[in-house]
């Protein structure tokens, strides 16, 4: 228990920290334009490696298994604009329907 | 005057994000207990609010690693934090303290909401869409942990899906600004080709380097 006690206080300071130095580092300051241009751009960025890493690894290996279909049935529903919630709920339900069976 | 009236576009789509953060921390919830018991889990999600970096961690202490490895692991899931406390410096207000405390608003769901296309970013957008995410996030913990012999396996529920599709329909509102789409391909190959290389996390900072093809043209 105490690996878990350390862990939490560990990495609480940590991500305190790496949220902190952006704002502590840049202030007040306006950015520059060509920074604005890149970080206009993070976004899609981050958000698809963390939809494939999210999806496609499993203990730091690449693989495909049911979490693949429930991507499948999420993009299908933002296809059709479905809000946020249905997108994460139809994800579960197809990658659980995938399980049940295989 | 109502001085919540500028949080309240952030306060109303964060009401959405949540209800998914609700579910992942049921989740949460659900993996942690069996490992840590039922006080730890929840004292993790009070202080640390951070599902992937809990869920990484987590994952580490089940199978065996010690403490400094785990630390390290969720530490760089949430190295993202770095840019995307640079990208949200600008609009945060008050002294340096004040600053730093305002970044720690900075969540995965509020923060893509509250950038705008031209990189600026919205204050009141981000703090708004943070608050009910974070009661959310800390009551599923509960509950996971709680209910977690009436839940079941989290797997079975397909739960472990609801991470990256809840980052998918985050990705899909960004896709319509200009170069959006070649530089999410560019940044999913990233991560995808540096999976098997780096530990987890790093290959989702490294994805950020694709964020350069804004400097591209454009003069």
């Amino acid at each position: 228990m105490t690996e878990v006690w350390i862990t939490i206080a560990g990495l609480t300071a940590a991500t305190v920290a790496l949220k902190a130095a952006g704002p502590l580092i840049v202030g007040g300051r306006e950015l520059p334009d060509r920074a604005l241009a890149v970080i206009a751009l993070l976004a899609p960025a981050l958000l698809t490696a963390l939809v494939l890493t999210g999806t496609f690894t499993d203990d730091g290996e690449l693989t495909v298994d049911a979490r693949a279909a429930g991507l499948g049935c999420a993009a299908v529903a933002v296809a059709l604009r479905a809000p946020l919630l249905v997108t994460v709920l139809v994800a579960a339900a197809g990658t659980a329907a995938l399980r049940a069976v295989i | 005057m109502n001085r919540l009236a500028p949080y309240q576009a952030g306060l109303k789509a964060g009401i959405g994000f949540g209800i998914a953060a609700l579910l992942l921390g049921v989740s949460f919830g659900v993996l942690a207990e069996p490992l840590m018991g039922p006080v730890a889990p929840v004292v993790m999600s009070v202080v640390l609010f951070s599902g992937a970096a809990q869920f990484g961690a987590t994952a580490v202490l089940a199978a065996g690693g010690d403490a400094a490895t785990a630390i390290a692991a969720g530490t760089m899931l949430n190295a993202r934090f770095l840019p995307m406390g640079v990208a949200a410096a600008p609009a945060l207000r008050g002294s340096p303290l004040r600053r730093a405390i305002e970044g720690q608003a900075v969540v995965d769901a509020s923060w893509a909401l509250a950038v705008q296309h031209d990189g600026g970013f919205d204050r009141e957008v981000l703090i708004g869409a943070t608050i009910p995410q974070y009661p959310a996030w800390v009551a599923g913990t509960v509950i996971g942990v709680l209910g977690g012999g009436a839940i079941g396996d989290p797997a079975a529920l397909g739960l472990d899906a609801l991470f990256p599709a809840f980052f998918l329909g985050l990705l899909a509102a960004e896709l319509g600004r200009p170069r959006a789409l070649p530089v999410a391909l560019l940044g999913g190959a990233i991560a995808l080709a540096l999976t098997p290389v780096l530990p987890p996390g790093l290959p989702v900072l490294l994805a950020s380097v694709a964020s350069l093809i804004g400097l591209l043209g454009e003069r």
